[in-house]
């Protein structure tokens, strides 16, 4: 499974890529083969204002949907539009262009509570 | 588990709902061939004497108008006409039925068939006794074979002389030293049939049949996949589509239910329904528009009003649009009647549709 160094961890297989003020979310290459075939994505509002672990989006594979949660506090201020007409770029590039939305963070020490590489990899067995 | 399948529970058994994914397996099988573990299925053996006689007051099908190797779908009811079970009866000798029920089933159907054996002071003391049913289930493994290319690969297992039995009908036939079950039977829609063989032999089976489809480009399918196909067709699922709280006429099922039949547990409730109609009805729909696809549970309204819930519902691999079926108000299940899905709070349009929802073009 492909669990890129650079990039931050949550509990809940959501992936974090830190932007200057921002951060970049999406779910991991684990995620997304768990969960097979995307086949809709819920996308978060814009502007809206999310606590860390907060309901955020919902990814649906035909079998299930699934909630995605804020890795920390923070406002949405970009949503993957692309996602809308091929949920499938979660399962081929969960890392690149099945990005699903950037949070302006509220606080940059919030990050610290989140997990780094090894620690996701261990996690995931 | 060696091909990397995904592992739940289903019906106390370990099940994988997928090998590679659900919408390549579900296009497998409408396109060319798939192969499911059906082993989970239960399989039980009524026989002996008075068996057919027995059993027709037991299921709603007419079992008289099966010929021996002849199967036919039925139900087996409880004295208020609701679903315990629906199943697939095969006459395999004069007075001997193989019954291949839903595998979370299979102990409730034995032990009710078993409690309604007829009382010894009721008939001939030798014919209740010489009535008998067995749970053979843990001996037999079974899968299904379907998809278009489904008779090449029946050649190719079983020999170019060999014919495939007519629809609904089971044979037994040879291979590789063993005797199999082989039923043209199944549950996606397409062509197909069901095998059954000793559980010892499982494993050969299924190796031989993955090897032998390759050229037909087979590919083990779980689950998910069983769920996105039978559902194509409007084929119900019992414990999602059914309960013991629902009968077959609301289902929309009376067509395996032969109420001309003098007697048969359930007869009484379902004649009374015929009567008076029922209030509600298990209807197919499509969602209209791009939106997530619907699933079990899910509110159904009309002009504001709550009229029925989802049963089943998935996105649709073969459509590319979500569908599902679901119990509404009898007067809101008339076809091109338009609705709302509520799913996390919010309205989706959909309509209900003709069953089956999808038909080979």
């Amino acid at each position: 499974m492909n669990v890129p160094d650079d990039l931050l961890y949550t509990e809940t297989h959501e992936w974090i890529r830190r932007e200057g003020d921002n951060v970049r979310v999406g779910i991991t290459d684990h995620a997304q083969s768990e969960l097979t075939d995307v086949v809709y994505v819920e996308l978060p509002k814009m502007d809206r204002q999310l606590n860390a672990k907060e309901s955020i989006a919902v990814v649906e594979s035909v079998k299930a949907a699934s909630d995605i949660y804020a890795p920390v506090k923070g406002t949405v201020v970009e949503v993957n539009k692309a996602l809308e007409a091929d949920p499938g770029l979660i399962n081929r590039e969960p890392y690149g262009q099945g990005w699903i939305f950037v949070l302006k963070i509220d606080n940059a020490d919030d990050l610290k509570q989140l997990k780094d590489a090894t620690a996701y990899r261990k996690q995931i067995g | 588990m060696r091909v990397g399948a995904k592992i739940v529970p289903f019906g106390g058994w370990l099940m994988p709902v997928r090998y590679t994914g659900i919408l390549e397996e579900h296009h497998s099988v409408r396109n060319n061939v798939g192969i499911f573990d059906i082993s989970h299925m239960g399989q039980l053996i009524v026989g002996n004497l008075a068996a057919a006689g027995w059993l027709n007051t037991m299921l709603t099908n007419n079992i008289d108008k099966l010929e021996v190797g002849q199967g036919q779908y039925t139900f087996l009811l409880n004295e208020r006409g609701g679903i315990i079970d629906d199943l697939i009866v095969y006459r395999i000798g004069e007075q001997k039925f193989l019954l291949v029920v839903n595998a979370a089933r299979t102990d409730e159907d034995f032990a009710w068939l078993n409690r309604h054996l007829p009382a010894v002071e009721a008939v001939a003391a030798a014919t209740a006794r010489e009535i008998r049913i067995d749970n053979r289930s843990a001996d037999f493994g079974g899968v299904a074979i379907q998809g278009p290319r489904v008779a090449e690969l029946f050649h190719a297992l079983f020999g170019e002389d060999i014919d495939l039995p007519p629809r609904n009908h089971i044979v037994e036939l040879g291979f590789d030293g063993t005797n199999v079950s082989v039923a043209r039977t199944g549950y996606t829609g397409e062509d197909g049939v069901e095998v059954f063989f000793r559980a010892q032999d499982a494993a050969e089976f299924w190796n031989a049949a993955l090897d032998k489809g390759k050229p037909f480009g087979i590919k083990p399918c779980g689950l998910g996949a069983r769920d996105t196909l039978r559902l194509e067709v409007c084929y119900p699922l019992n414990g999602s589509d059914f309960s013991p709280e629902r009968n077959p006429i609301e289902a929309g099922l009376g067509f395996f239910v032969d109420l001309t039949k003098p007697n048969f547990v359930g007869r009484k409730a379902l004649m009374k329904t015929k009567e008076n109609g029922s209030a509600e009805k298990l209807a197919a729909f499509r969602m209209e528009g791009k939106g997530p696809p619907p699933r079990p549970h899910y509110s159904i309204f009309r002009n504001g009003e709550r009229i029925g819930e989802v049963t089943s519902g998935t996105l649709s691999p073969s459509l590319n649009y979500g569908i599902g079926m679901a119990y509404v108000s009898a007067p809101h299940a008339k076809i091109g009647t338009r609705i709302d899905i509520e799913i996390r709070g919010q309205k989706f349009p959909a309509i209900i549709e003709k069953k089956p929802l999808y038909k080979k073009s």
